[in-house]
């Protein structure tokens, strides 16, 4: 693995940036492994990676169907945050954060994490109150998160129009300054090239079609496109298609796919310094370093694997977007797509074993996972290195939806993202 | 934009016009205080999730008000059909033969 640095991009830049090499070799799969994690977005790599660095577990291979981080990966609008309502999920999403702060020095690779500060919008009443108590909670967990005014806010962000006129005034607002963005697309492939330098197969075009399980019930491997894959331990990461491979093992999941569509408009000038979420209004927005503002849209309000999503939100997002920040108005829209993501029924991820020997979980993050990338892969490595889970995600088993012991930040905040 | 047909109305209108309701067929229990925890959790949280055919509710909200069932094909979106709220859940393999 050649190493990035000044000097290597010195050294290139001399000879015309015509000797860089293949960062990760496009891997054929063998038939056997240790551990298969189906799904090459950043969390099955980050799995991959930290199984193979931190427990030494090399014989390890990363299968997806399409192309790494084709997925919901390369997909989202890359806002990065932890201030969550729950204990549980805090130092869930805050572990995830704590790891974004050295990604790039971590893996040699920039990542491009961007602590431009997420600030959501209150503009009524129970706005104001819920924020409040989430930025309590926040407190109490150690999570950073303070309340502005809106003359703070504006200041904060000054295409914010604070103006009391207007339909869905600012009344205040929540903002973690640790939060930000990151570049989706070097995250994934940062985890790939690290793993593969450490001995990872990262098979690409390679859909799994079936887990396969032996007399006892334990798994002994998956059923591929391009035949069969011995392993002891596998690992499904396939976020939007968990519920499809999981059937094949015998097991019904609490999930559902909804398309999730985003936009980003023509490349500006610098004219957005943070990223804005409207959850009332449901405008979220930040402008990446290309110059493109980046928009989310909402999910589908049906059941799809379409991974495109329906016109009827796009519409209403860019309403959304023009009533908050009227100055938008004449932008011009270039692309809009759609991810499918799975949404479990508290809208907390589900991590962890289940009831399967030798069948792990990451999914269920829903329209949220982003985020969480480098904590969910730590997690997820921990948990089937050990074949147990680690004390931040033991909350977040399957098994919740028995006993009712849900870590239901959808009341909490009743929003994405 | 969907387009979907109210078996009530007997029109076919705009998805605006329409609320989706979860997965069809799921049924109440008759007598809750005889469930299991796995039966709870399979009636409250489990749901089928297919790539593929899909069973499902919809209410006609901007319209009649009324409840329905649709079946989709989640892949592609198409709608198979809509069919009034109690009706069983429609034999799709007989109805594929009658057509041949
Ligand atoms: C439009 C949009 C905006 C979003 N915005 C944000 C945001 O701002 N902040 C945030 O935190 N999160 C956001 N999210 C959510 C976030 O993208 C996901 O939660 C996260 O990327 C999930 O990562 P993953 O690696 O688990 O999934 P993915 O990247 O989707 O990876 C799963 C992989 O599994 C593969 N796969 C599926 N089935 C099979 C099979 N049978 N065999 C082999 N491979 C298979 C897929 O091809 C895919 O590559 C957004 C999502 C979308 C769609
Ligand atoms: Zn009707």
């Amino acid at each position: 693995m050649t190493h990035f640095s000044a000097m290597s991009l010195l050294k290139n830049a001399l000879t015309g940036h015509k000797n860089w090499r293949e960062q990760w070799p496009d891997s054929q799969p063998k038939a056997e492994y240790d551990v298969v994690i189906v799904g090459a977005g950043g969390h099955g790599l980050g799995a991959a990676y930290y199984l193979a660095r931190q427990h030494g577990i090399t014989r390890v291979a990363v299968i997806d169907k399409g192309w790494l981080g084709g997925g919901n990966t390369g997909r989202n609008t890359t806002i990065v945050r932890s201030n969550y309502l729950y204990d549980e999920s805090a130092r869930l999403y805050d572990h995830a954060l704590d790891l974004w702060d050295d990604l790039s020095q971590e893996l040699n690779y920039n990542v491009m994490y961007s602590k431009r500060g997420v600030m959501m919008l209150a503009h009524n009443v129970h706005d104001v109150q819920s924020f409040q108590r989430h930025i309590h909670s926040n407190r109490l967990n150690g999570v950073d998160n303070r309340w502005l005014t809106p003359e703070q806010a504006k200041a904060f962000c000054p295409p914010l129009d604070i103006s009391a006129r207007r339909r869905y005034p600012v009344m205040g607002a929540a903002l973690q300054m640790r939060a930000g963005t990151a570049r989706h697309d070097a995250v994934a492939w940062g985890y790939a090239r690290g793993a593969a330098a450490r001995g990872v197969d990262i098979v690409q075009n390679c859909a799994v079609t079936a887990i396969r399980r032996g007399p006892d019930g334990a798994v002994i491997g998956v059923e591929t496109s391009r035949g069969f894959i011995k392993a002891r331990k596998v690992a499904v990461s396939a976020a939007g298609n968990t519920s499809v491979v999981l059937q094949s093992a015998g097991l019904r999941m609490p999930l559902e796919s909804y398309p999730l569509q985003a936009l980003v408009s023509e490349p500006v000038k610098p004219i957005f310094p943070c990223v804005v979420m409207s959850n009332s209004v449901h405008a979220y927005i930040s402008q990446s370093d290309k110059g493109e503002l980046v928009i989310g849209s909402g999910t589908d309000q049906y059941v799809s694997y379409s991974q495109r999503g329906g016109l009827p939100l796009i519409e209403h997002t860019v309403a959304a977007i023009c009533e908050v920040f009227p100055i938008f108005r004449r932008m011009r829209m270039l692309r809009k797509w759609g991810g499918i993501v799975d949404v479990t029924p508290d809208r907390s991820p589900i991590l962890g074993k289940l009831p399967v020997p030798g069948l792990y979980v990451n999914c269920g993050w829903g329209t949220g996972g982003f985020k969480a990338t480098p904590g969910a892969g730590h997690l997820l490595a921990w948990t089937v290195a050990k074949d147990e889970p680690h004390p931040i995600n033991a909350p977040f088993t399957l098994e919740r939806f028995t006993t009712g012991r849900l870590i239901d930040e959808a009341a909490a905040a009743a929003v994405a993202h | 934009m969907l387009l979907i047909h109210c078996p009530y109305c007997e029109e076919t209108l705009p998805e605006a016009e329409f609320a989706y309701a979860g997965e069809a067929h799921i049924a109440r229990p008759a007598d809750p205080m005889a469930l299991s925890d796995e039966e709870w959790r399979d009636f409250l949280f489990i749901r089928s999730n297919p790539r593929g055919t899909h069973f499902e509710r919809w209410r006609h909200l901007h319209g009649c008000g009324r409840f329905f069932n649709a079946v989709r094909d989640t892949v592609t979106d198409k709608f198979q059909m809509t069919y009034k709220a109690g009706l069983p859940r429609p034999d799709l393999s007989a109805m594929k033969e009658a057509a041949e």
